[in-house]
């Protein structure tokens, strides 16, 4: 078929016409591309430039060294021991588990090592490295690090873990540290970032958790580029964090490590305390556990060991532990009468064995009585019809404010967890917390430490102190933060005259010194030394009428959860006072038995800063002392304990 | 048939065709694809042998065959039109059982190692079916009812084949290729009319029909198109390409982080960087002066393509120069705009810059069938 020119012409100038109206089309929709393009990377542009800025930028932290703590004299306390492990990355391994059965013949692994590796393995990425053993010795870790070539994927690694070389010594004072817990994180307004990292690990109680703030120390950070699924493929920037603060202590590790050993297996505490700074020389709470099983994670069977004890070693008994004083308050009651003016230092007072009131009687502990009774002699011989006399003049009042003037009923604030308030009973207290009035009885307890009083060992050294110096001391365990001192400013005076408190403490000396003192046996013989101080045993049960018409039982017959529990405070020198110390030994029996002994030995330990020396005891006892002395299981002086070594 | 033959006389021979050539055309193809080698060098960081290096060695096996059909007289072409239109019908149909499946869709042949897009070729078929159709059709007969259902039923057979691949975006560009050379050929204006204000009215009742009691789709298929339509809603999911493709766009600026620092792309932010988000690392290594230079070479190109066809008075060449270049346009229209987060997004590559091997020989066929039409236009 032919067809005209003119209509093929005129179909081709059809076709011209709308082929513009297409290319007008398709220059609009370039128009439209091209102004797309401008609004995205010219206009949008700097939003733009952000996202992929924070696409391709993540900032991981680095974990500072926690601060080191160190007692008085610079030995190290809590430390960061050098962490081996062994990590393995997947993708570099290539077959897993032919590497991983190959480093099980090298170090020692566990089915429970190998089981978690295989489960974590499972969740993350195949380059993530994954951790298959922690806490190699040095030798596990260059047999690693020797077999490399034949090990793919597999590298050794050094991490830094809290690690407390005295464990038992200070597990109560500085407590532990432990991974962050989600009530951790509440606990805290705006948690430090660096709490999310895995395994970071954060002062749980004690000086850890006090002074955790200081002792963490400030996050460096690393600005990585990584891809989309979150691979490193390198460091654009590193800034190095602070390590925490250092911290020095009050205590001397080896008063500390020696009165810890003296104290043996009872469940007791013992506090020694500088008088003249109110240091803390050696506050020692036993039995006592080791704080690293809490940092590697403590296992079910030595948690629950630790648990059902009955002697309580997670207790910290120095200030958690509250006891009626006994007799060691009898400083109390009579300073709260002499100031009254109720008597004066030489008002007497006959003891027939017991005081009449109220048709009850109030017995003193020599039932045959101790005769006329001076302030003196009440103290020397811890008679208890003196105080329960002199406590019904001044009443239970001006006792309990007397009290707590020296530190009783109050909470010291130390950096330390559950510190305990005692109690400094009056009548509004027992009204408010049994809606019982007051009643003589309740004072006439309260005058030699029983009934209501509780105070804790560290109260009763902060009392001890503030006799001795006549200032009130006030304790403290920090020295020095990051090679800043921490201040002392000189303790103000108690308010009481000098006649009063010169009076109590002779009387304190001679019960320890005079022929008839209850803690005669445990006075120190150096004249340069010498010692005052006050026993006292305090009742955990009623004695009834019946059991006493029977005739007393005596402590050995009891069971030892009943037994009364022994009390001692004291100072030395008596001269010139430097250390107060006050020792509880739960369910010791006699205070001049159980526990002055203690006291004695803690405060020659910190008058001498190690093991007290034999020439300060009295020349009979220095054969039954040196035998003792040798028997004590004492750290060397790197720390480590007699058995460790041995092992 | 066309005055084609008659003036014989005037078309160049032998060798002389060189001179003939459409050589701005093939300059600036070549431009495109060496802009395509330097993105795809970047993104791979730097080595040759992953992409740019076979995308090279395509680019030159598609140079020689468009080199090949240029020297082949263009009525040699419409001849063959039928036949090419058949066996690309056949390809889809052999693909839909044997093809390899490949990102859940049946679209390849695997020919010897060579894997072959029967879908890529149907689009050239396709105008040269219909560029041939509306050669041989009586201008008079264009718009009459039987004539307009001929060229509609040799559109719709392959798109319903892609689609049942299933293949939406280049089914897609085969309705609009097809839809485009009727309008070029005369179609009355009426047809399109008609099927537009049917295709709009049967969208806006299937949407209108959501949730009431006549609706037309389940709850799930509209949530479908939800997500088709506004990707952003699911930021990990669907929605993951299109706003990493912005975010490398949008951070190259006015003059881009620089050849081989783009670090969306390099670090592998952007999925599909190499294939059909080829543009997002040229606009983030690049930015706005080096994306807006493509856009002005791809502009020339359909410039010199619509300059060479002005030129032409043969109806099958006109067609067909105009057919192909309105498929290089949709393409690049469709790529663009998913890329800048303008259109949902369907798997559409960008022409001479996406890694692929059929499309990329398929264009250059495309292309040498310009320069054909052009070297033997009728003067």
């Amino acid at each position: 078929m032919r067809r005209s020119p003119k209509e093929t012409e005129d179909a081709a100038r059809g076709t011209h016409r709308r082929a513009l109206l297409l290319g007008g089309g398709m220059t609009a929709m370039f128009a439209v591309l091209g102004a797309r393009m401008h609004y995205l990377s010219v206009d949008q542009a700097d939003q733009f430039k952000l996202l992929a800025e924070e696409n391709r930028i993540s900032i991981r932290l680095i974990p500072p060294a926690r601060g080191v703590i160190h007692d008085r004299n610079g030995k190290v306390l809590a430390g960061n021991e050098q962490n081996y492990r062994v990590v393995i990355t997947r993708e570099d391994a290539g077959d897993v588990d032919a590497v991983l059965a190959k480093l099980a013949h090298i170090i020692p692994l566990t089915a429970d090592d190998l089981d978690r590796t295989a489960k974590e393995m499972n969740r993350t990425s195949p380059f993530a490295p994954i951790t298959v053993a922690d806490r190699l010795s040095w030798e596990d870790l260059s047999k690693v690090a020797l077999n490399a070539p034949s090990l793919p994927g597999v590298s050794p690694e050094v991490g830094l873990s809290r690690q407390y070389p005295r464990d038992t010594d200070f597990a109560h004072v500085l407590g532990y540290v432990g991974p962050v817990s989600e009530r951790d994180l509440e606990a805290l307004d705006s948690p430090d970032p660096l709490l999310r990292i895995p395994k970071f690990q954060i002062g749980k109680i004690g000086v850890e958790r006090w002074l955790e703030d200081q002792l963490r120390g400030r996050a460096g950070t690393r600005r990585i580029e990584v891809n989309a699924v979150g691979r490193v493929m390198r460091e654009l920037e590193r800034e190095e964090g602070d390590p925490g603060s250092d911290v020095r202590l009050t205590i001397n590790a080896d008063v500390q490590n020696f009165v810890q050993a003296r104290l043996g297996d009872e469940s007791a505490a013992a506090v020694v305390m500088d008088v003249t700074n109110g240091d803390l020389i050696a506050i020692v709470s036993s039995p006592s556990f080791d704080p690293n099983l809490f940092v590697r994670g403590i296992s079910h069977t030595d948690y629950n060991g630790l648990m059902e004890n009955d002697h309580r070693p997670l207790a910290n008994k120095t200030v958690q532990g509250v006891y009626p004083p006994g007799s060691t308050f009898k400083m109390i009651t009579a300073l709260a009468a002499l100031e009254a003016g109720m008597i004066t230092v030489n008002t007497s007072v006959r003891c027939p064995g017991y005081l009449e009131f109220g048709g009850r009687r109030f017995h003193c502990w020599k039932r045959a009585g101790h005769g006329a009774v001076d302030l003196e002699k009440s103290l020397s011989e811890s008679c208890d019809v003196y105080y329960y006399d002199i406590a019904q003049r001044v009443g239970i009042e001006k006792i309990a404010e007397m009290g707590k003037r020296f530190g009783l009923g109050i909470r010291h604030d130390l950096p330390m967890s559950a510190i305990a308030e005692g109690i400094m009973p009056n009548r509004a207290w027992k009204q408010e917390r049994q809606q019982e009035d007051w009643r003589i009885g309740d004072t006439i307890n309260a005058s030699i430490g029983q009934g209501y009083v509780l105070t804790s060992p560290l109260q009763l050294a902060v009392m001890t102190a503030r006799i001795a110096t006549g200032r009130a001391v006030v304790p403290r365990l920090v020295r020095s933060v990051d090679g800043k001192e921490v201040p002392v400013e000189e303790a103000p005076s108690i308010g009481i005259s000098e006649e009063i408190l010169r009076k109590i403490r002779s009387g304190m000396y001679a019960v320890m010194n005079a022929e008839r003192g209850t803690a005669k046996s445990s006075r120190i013989a150096d004249e340069a030394l010498l010692m005052a101080g006050k026993t006292g045993t305090s009742q955990v049960r009623n004695i009834t009428a019946a059991e006493r018409a029977r005739g007393v039982i005596s402590n050995d017959q009891l069971p030892w959860n009943r037994r009364d529990h022994a009390l001692f405070v004291g100072y030395a020198p008596y001269t010139n006072p430097r250390y107060a110390v006050s020792v509880v030994v739960e369910h010791g029996g006699g205070g001049s038995t159980a526990a002055a002994p203690v006291g004695r030995d803690a405060i020659l330990s910190a008058l001498t800063g190690g093991i007290p020396p034999l020439s300060a005891y009295p020349s009979s006892q220095r054969n039954r002392i040196e035998s003792m002395l040798e028997k004590l299981p004492l750290r060397d002086a790197e720390g480590r304990a007699p058995d460790s070594s041995r092992a | 048939m066309s005055f084609l033959e008659y003036r014989v006389k005037f078309v160049p021979t032998g060798l002389r065709k060189v001179l003939h050539l459409n050589w701005p055309l093939i300059v600036l193809v070549t431009a495109v694809s060496a802009v395509g080698w330097l993105a795809l060098y970047s993104i791979a960081g730097g080595r040759l042998d992953v992409w740019a290096g076979r995308q090279m060695q395509v680019f030159a096996l598609g140079a020689v065959l468009m080199f090949i059909i240029a020297f082949v007289p263009i009525w040699f072409w419409r001849n063959m039109s039928l036949i090419a239109y058949v066996v690309s019908i056949l390809l889809l149909l052999v693909v839909e059982f044997f093809g390899v499946t490949g990102m859940g869709a049946q679209r390849w042949l695997d020919i010897g190692g060579f894997r072959l897009q029967p879908s890529e070729m149907a689009k050239i078929t396709l105008v040269m079916m219909l560029a041939a159709y509306y050669d041989w059709l009586d201008v008079k007969k264009t718009s009459r009812l039987f004539w307009v259902l001929i060229p509609v039923v040799l559109t719709v057979i392959p798109t319903v084949l892609v689609l049942m691949q299933p293949n939406l975006g280049t089914a897609l560009i085969l309705l609009m290729i097809g839809g485009t050379v009727m309008l070029l050929a005369g179609v009355s204006w009426w047809y399109f009319g008609a099927v537009i204000s049917a295709v709009g009215a049967t969208i806006w009742a299937v949407m209108a029909s959501r949730g009431t009691d006549w609706q037309l789709l389940h709850d799930y298929q509209f949530r479908r198109i939800d997500t088709f339509l506004d990707p952003t809603s699911d930021p990990l999911g669907a929605g993951y390409n299109i706003i990493q493709a912005q975010i490398a766009l949008g951070s190259g600026g006015w003059g881009g982080k620089g050849f081989m620092q783009g670090t969306q792309s390099r670090l592998n932010f952007l999925p599909e960087k190499h294939t059909d988000f080829i543009f997002t690392t040229l606009g983030e290594e690049f930015g706005f002066v080096g994306v807006f230079s493509l856009l002005v070479l791809y502009g020339l190109i359909l410039l010199f393509c619509y300059v060479s066809a002005m030129q032409n008075k043969d109806r099958f060449s006109v067609l067909l120069i105009l057919g192909i270049a309105a498929n290089f346009f949709f393409y690049l229209a469709v790529n663009l705009s998913m890329v800048m987060g303008l259109a949902p997004v369907v798997g559409i590559p960008l022409p001479f810059l996406s890694y692929g091997g059929s499309a990329m020989l398929v264009l250059l066929v495309a292309f040498g069938l310009i320069q054909s039409a052009h070297v033997h236009r009728p003067r």
